[in-house]
């Protein structure tokens, strides 16, 4: 069974596009939450991360900030 | 040992790599991440042979055309210390030591820092160096950016779209950048100007919740959510203490990419080259490496 991947995530941030792009690349599927003028989403995230940053991964309750490719690899077996 | 361990993978370093690579030479490279300066780009519309291509897709680009050669290659690595000891370059990293005959230094710029108070720690908590990434995160919330150049400007304008207030916190007399963008920046209802203003520090409980600046000898609090610092940019260069730099830290090449040591080169925006752009640092970096090739060849 595949692991329940979000994104959370701005339409202009270079990173989280190369996130996105990565875990395409991997046949990797996952919810896209832009968190620009979606306040709730941006709580959320600020709330499971800590931080403000984006992009920020939630592999099944993992937390992932910013787009660190050995982390996402690990956790997803890739 | 390799014959050469090339710092950074943005658009010199990895162009230095694919010339490398084509010639035979036996390399490494050690980068943070990769793409470098270019992948924070949105726009990009002067890159020979691209009328417009976002940063993001250069990167991937570039890395596509790098990994066609089956390189070796270490990601989120950094470079601490880099020194020639008796006709090696020794490289110490984050992750472990290396060896190389000869070294190409193409680890380009980063953003500036304050160096106030509270700056680390709210890093990421308000305060951040990327207002394209982040800015979106701010709206209906009051925010400061801090720089009067371009990019400040350019902050400031994205931002009105977005925040409730924007104040621009300007160290010098007058707004520095394009009179495009100064003209836009002066006339925006939605940004409040403070000019001859310090920052002193950054205030916050979790998250920033204001910020102390100076002004006319007088300390006062703002409040604010957000803070975007753009007040230019440095070179990655302090690992190394014994090339020759300028006084913004930039390492001195000449037309060849070679620094005041032997053996070690450098290319793209850590060096003294006039213009800092993406082209200009894809080229320097073809030029280190064929300079590394010559050298190579000569030092057998």
């Amino acid at each position: 069974m595949a692991k329940q991947v979000k994104v959370y995530s701005t339409s202009t941030c270079p990173f989280c596009i190369r996130a996105k792009q990565f875990l395409k690349d991997n046949n990797i599927i996952f919810e896209d939450i832009d968190v620009a003028g979606n306040q709730a989403a941006a709580e959320e995230m600020i709330k499971i991360s800590g931080q403000m940053g984006v992009p920020v991964l939630d592999i099944e309750g993992e937390i992932i900030i910013g787009f660190d490719k050995e982390k996402i690899k690990e956790n997803l077996g890739i | 040992m390799f014959d050469l361990i090339i710092i950074g993978a943005g658009p010199a370093g990895i162009t230095a790599g694919i010339y490398a690579a084509r010639r035979g030479i036996d390399f490494l490279v050690i980068t943070k991440d990769i793409g470098g300066q270019a992948a924070w780009s949105s726009e990009i519309e002067n890159y020979t042979g691209y009328q417009f291509i976002s940063g993001p897709e250069l990167a991937k680009k570039f890395e596509e055309h790098i990994r066609k050669y089956n390189i070796a290659l270490k990601e989120n690595e950094e470079v601490i210390e880099l020194k020639k000891i008796d006709g090696t370059v020794s490289l110490k990293t984050d992750k472990g030591l290396y060896e190389a005959r000869t070294v190409i230094i193409a680890s380009g710029k980063k953003s500036r820092e304050l160096n106030v108070p509270g700056e680390k720690e709210f890093k990421n908590k308000g305060l951040t160096y990327c207002a394209t990434c982040d800015g979106p995160l701010f709206s209906g919330k009051d925010v400061a950016v801090i720089g009067a150049g371009n990019s400040a400007l350019d902050a400031a304008l994205q931002l009105i779209n977005i925040a409730k207030q924007v104040y621009l916190i300007n160290i010098a007399s007058d707004l520095g950048g394009d009179a495009i963008m100064r003209k836009k920046v002066e006339e925006s209802k939605a940004i409040t100007i403070l000019n001859n203003t310090q920052v002193t520090v950054i205030l916050g409980d979790k998250m920033v919740n204001g910020i102390k600046i100076k002004r006319e000898g007088k300390e006062e609090v703002l409040s604010v959510q957000g803070v975007f610092v753009e007040i230019g940019l440095i070179p990655n260069s302090g690992f190394t203490k014994e090339v020759e730099k300028n006084q913004r830290g930039e390492i001195k090449v000449n037309c060849r990419n070679e620094t005041s040591i032997s053996g070690i080169f450098a290319a793209g925006d850590v060096t003294d080259v006039p213009e800092k752009q993406i082209i200009i640092a894809a080229g320097e970096g073809s030029k280190a490496a064929l300079s590394v090739f010559r050298y190579l060849v000569q030092h057998k």
